[in-house]
């Protein structure tokens, strides 16, 4: 383990990175959506609309911050905090790289043995946000708004845990460096049958866990004028949105590293470059770009979804999907490997 | 919702992204409208003559349905008259505001001296720049006033958001 330190120091320029990785996601998600709706996009603030996150965040800052009357003020103000705090905190157990690759350092925070469990713990924690949020702000639309989220997260949980069973038993661990190393697709072809449908499913849960389309209900705008987020403005508002989307950079980061190898790359490309399969870092990076890049393709072709199929979907579909990829997978290693 | 029916849609989405995007950079590009658009009003001149068209009847105020138009009629002087009949506008003002552009003036002119043109930058900050006199609509008055205004400040011509297109119904419309 480093020296706290370097841990600290290790934690600063993760959360920048992920900060500044919020904002140009934001830009990134603008550009990308409207080019699938067949429009330009922002392109007024700086080049391509590159300064256009700056301008956001300034607008947010200097917005009137309304609290409303008998709120509860205290959980009112700290209920923002704990989304991006814990979306921020889940993504210190992820590798970038093999050992000693960050200039002689780690390219992780922590090296957890039990790195997947706390991934999934912390990402959850960020409902309580939620939840606190929409309680605190002495609306109904919020309560309403808030309660609908957390059943939300809640049916989703277990598929999520469910299809992560899958990996966990190929790999044998919990620790995320050595899930990587290991590479589950590389054990045995029987494998890869579970794998595929644990990914999807995965996949799926991961995106209601972040509240992305088509499961965006906390946003409920049409239904509920904004869910748990009614009474909240300026910089708070901003914060909840925040912690929407590093949490998209962390389920994208969490989905490589389980299902996609990683920070490793595919071999044939070390018929081009010797090596480059290893490459740091620019796997990782490329792998959670892909897959946000699919994010914001979702979003731009699917509805959301009712609360009531939601409800079926979670519980009667994706739950028995989950388990249905364990225990083939079960099967397999038990009884032909 | 079946999982082949999300694939299509998908591919649908997906396919977008190659395609050219259709947004206009207004300010910078500009778009001609359609022929029949219905813009800010004209008030025509005979082009021979140079008289004006309008005799003042009010059948346009009567004919609007938003109450926009307000029209006071004077008679002529016989030895320099300002239009074609007996009787000339001496005030006509189109509330802007009230206007729903649907041209039911144009229908229920009976000299054809009031046209709906091209010009639709028409925002303003203040009421009373949005009731348009005989001033601003003349045969030969470019654009809208807040346009004018900025154009006489700058000292420049006045620049229309649109690329303008002679039309035959606007004779003497000078663009």
């Amino acid at each position: 383990m480093d020296p706290l330190g370097v841990i600290f120091g290790k934690a600063l320029v993760m959360s920048v990175l992920l900060l500044g990785g919020f904002a140009y996601l934001t830009w990134l998600q603008r550009r990308l959506l409207a080019r699938f709706q067949h429009r330009i996009g922002p392109n007024r603030t700086g080049w391509e609309g590159l300064l256009q996150p700056i301008a956001d965040a300034i607008k947010m800052i200097f917005k009137q911050d309304v609290t409303p009357t008998h709120a509860d003020k205290v959980v009112f103000i700290l209920a923002p905090g704990i989304s991006v705090v814990f979306a921020l905190v889940a993504f210190g157990a992820i590798p970038a790289g093999p050992a000693n690759s960050l200039f002689g350092l780690d390219p992780w925070i922590v090296d957890l043995d039990i790195g997947l469990l706390y991934v999934l713990a912390t990402t959850s924690i960020g409902v309580y946000g939620i939840f606190l949020g929409g309680w605190a702000a002495n609306s109904k639309y919020s309560l309403l708004g808030s309660l609908r989220s957390s059943a939300q997260i809640i049916s989703y949980e277990l598929g999520l845990g469910l299809s992560v069973l899958s990996v966990i038993m190929i790999a044998g661990t919990l620790n995320l460096r050595e899930i990587v190393e290991i590479n589950v697709w590389s054990v045995s072809p029987l494998l890869w049958p579970g794998l595929i449908v644990a990914l999807f499913a995965f996949w799926i849960s991961a995106t209601a866990e972040v509240s992305n389309v088509p499961f965006d209900l906390p946003e409920a705008e049409q239904e509920l004028v904004a869910g748990y987020i009614t009474e909240y403005s300026s910089l708070k508002f901003a914060l909840f949105f925040m912690a929407e989307y590093v949490g998209m950079i962390t389920a994208s980061a969490f989905i490589s590293t389980l299902f996609l190898g990683g920070w490793k790359g595919p071999g044939f490309v070390d018929a081009l470059i010797p090596g480059m399969s290893e490459w740091p870092f620019v796997w990782l990076f490329a792998k959670i770009f892909v897959l946000l890049t699919i994010f914001i393709w979702l979003q731009a072709s699917l509805m959301r979804f009712r609360y009531d199929q939601l409800m079926r979907f979670g519980w009667v579909w994706l739950f028995e999907i989950a388990l249905g990829a364990a225990l083939v997978t079960g099967a397999v290693i038990a009884f032909v490997l | 919702m079946s999982v082949l029916g999300i694939a299509k849609g998908m591919g649908v989405t997906l396919s977008h992204l190659f395609k050219k995007p259709v947004t206009v950079q207004y300010p910078e590009e500009k778009v001609d409208v359609q022929a029949r658009f219905r813009g800010r009003h004209h008030l025509l001149r005979h082009p021979d003559t140079g008289l004006e068209k309008c005799i003042g009847c009010s059948l346009c105020a009567a004919a609007c349905p938003a109450y926009a138009i307000y029209v006071e009629a004077a008679e002529n002087d016989p030895h320099d008259p300002t239009s074609a009949g007996e009787r000339y506008a001496s005030i006509y003002e189109i509330n802007m505001l009230r206007c729903i552009f649907c041209g039911f003036c144009e229908e229920a002119c009976p000299t054809g001296a009031i046209v709906l043109g091209h010009e639709f930058e028409l925002a303003d900050f203040r009421y009373e720049n949005f009731v348009y006199g005989k001033d601003d609509m003349l045969v030969g008055v470019k654009g809208s006033k807040w346009q004018r205004r900025e154009a006489e400040r700058e000292g420049r011509d006045v620049e229309l958001g649109l690329a303008p297109t002679s039309r035959p119904e606007l004779e003497g419309v000078d663009y």
